[in-house]
């Protein structure tokens, strides 16, 4: 279809696919972040910026997991770990160069980045199921090099003192929400650009059938990489601000079980093939998981999570997403 | 850098003790894994299930947990049998059961943690037996007897599995099942039926591993994500479904944890297991004891 377009080299420069495919999105996104911040601004509450810094989060995680696990089927446990690469990239600063927090987050990216590529070599010899398990070995390694690392705290954690906010925003946890506002909407075009370029669909064809993908020419290993990478760089720059969130950070957050779950958890529940159904996922059950912590316990908000988990990857496996798409034909 | 004797034979008998128990822990995954091809990572999950309900018994009613384990293995096999129940008739029946599968044995095993932490909190539990404290002195070695008891009830554990798969209809029906499901089901076997018996046989050995385990340490509920690791270290180093295997690669991770407590620290034992495991997948995928 696009090949037979025909290219107009005078006048506007814009193909009409570039303005369908990411400018119309970037727009929406843009008056939806402006949207968000306002709401948020007018409740006034220092908990409410919070308390939506964490569902922001958990949609960089959950939009990042997906890419690799959702598009192309290969299940990451080791989410707490890429988390906890930022996390600690973010602490090591704090420690010594005390460099502002956008830049941090590149860094983490860059360092998640490069373990997310070593992770895809993984996948060279290891499929589906033994991949899985080594992702989930990955994490506790991981755990154990940073408990035994006494420059960022050991097991006993370290206290981080959130420095000043740029003027503009005010308050710490204002520019907190603002910059994960940021993060989460840069996530979500990524996976969605990813979704339908070449490397979408050939990780899409991975997914059916690695092999039969492979015969026909797909790059596998190439595409892997490049999810893996992508996934992997997404994880961390969510963890860099996290230490200036929590004010203390000790191996038992950072790694913390459950944020794999809901990492895990709210693409499965959203749904897994398409760049919405995590964002859905994310939403729905991280605001789902403030109101019960707040109104029941916390411990009760986790079994919630579990309980969700177990029943939609029974009962309806392809997510809201799914249910609404079968709903949708049925009344058509 | 010269090596203290003493320290070295310490460790050695400390792993090759901890390796019992280790074989304990892992033949429920060796059937389930490696015999069933169900990748159950709930399975350290109901270890800690099995630990705290040998707590229960032996703190409110005084009951020895070797013998609560024994009270509590039934009940674990019927959970079992319905756990895969479950798992049949969502996936495997479909045949989606890598990837969603893996998905819902996740969502069990936090369902199962976080259970335990509503009921028993947080605080570390154990059990009270008038062997815990005790030592057999052997010259220059103490034997702990806290590591003896599960040695002895670990190793006759397997070796009551083995006799089964290898004399009984029903056990050589799920070794038939792991080869070839489909010639099972042509001499008149019904490999769903097979497979729910072993995946009950399975968690009910979780089940009295718990309880050997509260017996060497004290219990907290999220304890058993360090027994991921290790179950399916020794499952993979071990060949997947020779329980010979299981137990010589449990040996094999216990003495190489015991060094590492030994001479690196005790903090990086944990991470012996995945580095093992991680070794294994790259170096020799099909065990020590693979075709």
């Amino acid at each position: 279809m696009s090949a037979t377009e025909p290219i107009v080299t005078t006048g506007v420069p814009i193909p009409r696919r570039t303005v369908g495919r990411y400018l119309i999105p970037l727009g929406t996104s843009a008056v939806i972040a402006l949207f968000a911040f306002a709401l948020v601004d007018w409740i006034a509450i220092e908990y409410a910026y919070l308390a939506t810094y964490t569902i922001l989060q958990y949609v960089v995680l959950a939009t990042a997991w997906n890419i690799f696990g959702g598009y192309a089927g290969y299940v990451n446990f080791g989410v707490a770990g890429f988390f906890a690469l930022g996390v600690y990239a973010s602490v090591v600063n704090y420690k010594t160069l005390q460099l502002p927090l956008p830049a941090v987050i590149v860094i983490a990216g860059v360092i998640a980045g490069i373990v997310g590529l070593g992770m895809g070599y993984l996948t060279l010899r290891l499929r589906g199921v033994f991949f899985s398990i080594a992702t989930l070995a990955f994490s506790v390694v991981l755990n154990t090099i940073f408990i035994n690392w006494h420059f960022v705290g050991g097991a006993r954690g370290v206290s981080v003192l959130r420095p000043d906010a740029p003027t503009f925003f005010g308050t710490y946890p204002r520019y907190l929400f603002a910059v994960m506002l940021s993060l989460a909407i840069a996530a979500v075009l990524i996976a969605r650009a990813v979704e339908y370029s070449w490397l979408g669909r050939g990780l899409a064809a991975i997914r059916d059938d690695e092999v039969a993908a492979e015969c026909s020419g797909v790059p596998a290993l190439r595409l892997k990489l490049l999810a893996t990478t992508i996934s992997g760089a997404l994880m961390g720059m969510a963890g860099a601000p996290f230490p200036y969130y929590i004010t203390y950070v000790d191996p038992a957050s950072a790694f913390s079980l459950t944020i794999a779950v809901n990492t895990v958890a709210m693409p499965v529940i959203g749904g897994m093939t398409t760049w919405i159904g995590p964002v859905i996922g994310a939403v729905l059950l991280g605001t789902l998981q403030q109101v019960t912590t707040v109104t029941i316990s916390s411990v009760l908000s986790l079994m919630l999570v579990g309980v969700l988990l177990v029943v939609f990857v029974a009962l309806a496996p392809r997510g809201i997403v799914g249910v609404v798409k079968t709903l949708r034909e049925r009344w058509a | 850098m010269l090596v203290n004797p003493e320290l070295l034979f310490n460790a050695l008998l400390t792993g090759l003790l901890l390796g019992g128990f280790y074989s304990a822990v892992s033949v429920g995954i060796t059937i389930a894994f490696g015999m069933l091809d169900i990748v159950n990572i709930a399975h350290p999950a109901f270890i800690i299930l099995g630990s705290f309900v040998a707590f229960y018994l032996n703190s409110t009613f005084g009951i020895d947990p070797l013998v609560a384990s024994l009270i509590a293995a039934p009940p674990a096999f019927l959970v079992g049998r319905l756990l895969y129940k479950m798992y049949y008739y969502a996936f495997e029946r479909h045949g989606e059961e890598s990837l969603q599968g893996l998905a819902f044995f996740f969502g069990v095993l936090f369902i199962v943690e976080v259970g335990l932490l509503l009921v028993f909190g947080v605080d570390y539990r154990f059990v009270e037996a008038d062997y815990i404290r005790k030592t057999i002195a052997l010259g220059y070695v103490s034997l702990p007897l806290r590591l003896v008891v599960p040695l002895i009830a670990g190793l006759a554990m397997v070796a009551v599995i083995y006799v089964f798969t290898s004399r009984t209809f029903l056990g050589r029906a799920i070794l038939a099942v792991s080869q070839d499901p489909g010639a099972l089901r042509l001499v008149g076997g019904n490999p769903v039926r097979v497979k729910e018996i072993a995946f009950g046989l399975s968690i009910a050995t979780a089940v009295l591993a718990g309880a050997l385990l509260i017996i060497i340490q004290p219990v907290e509920p999220s304890l058993g994500r360090e027994y991921i690791g290790r179950v399916f270290a020794i499952c993979v180093l071990g060949g997947m479904t020779s329980l010979g295997g299981t137990v010589l690669a449990s040996i094999i991770l216990g003495i190489a944890e015991a060094l590492t407590a030994t001479f690196v620290g005790p903090s990086w034992a944990p991470a012996v297991a995945f580095g093992l495991l991680i070794f294994t997948l790259g170096a020799r995928p099909e065990g020590i004891f693979g075709r």
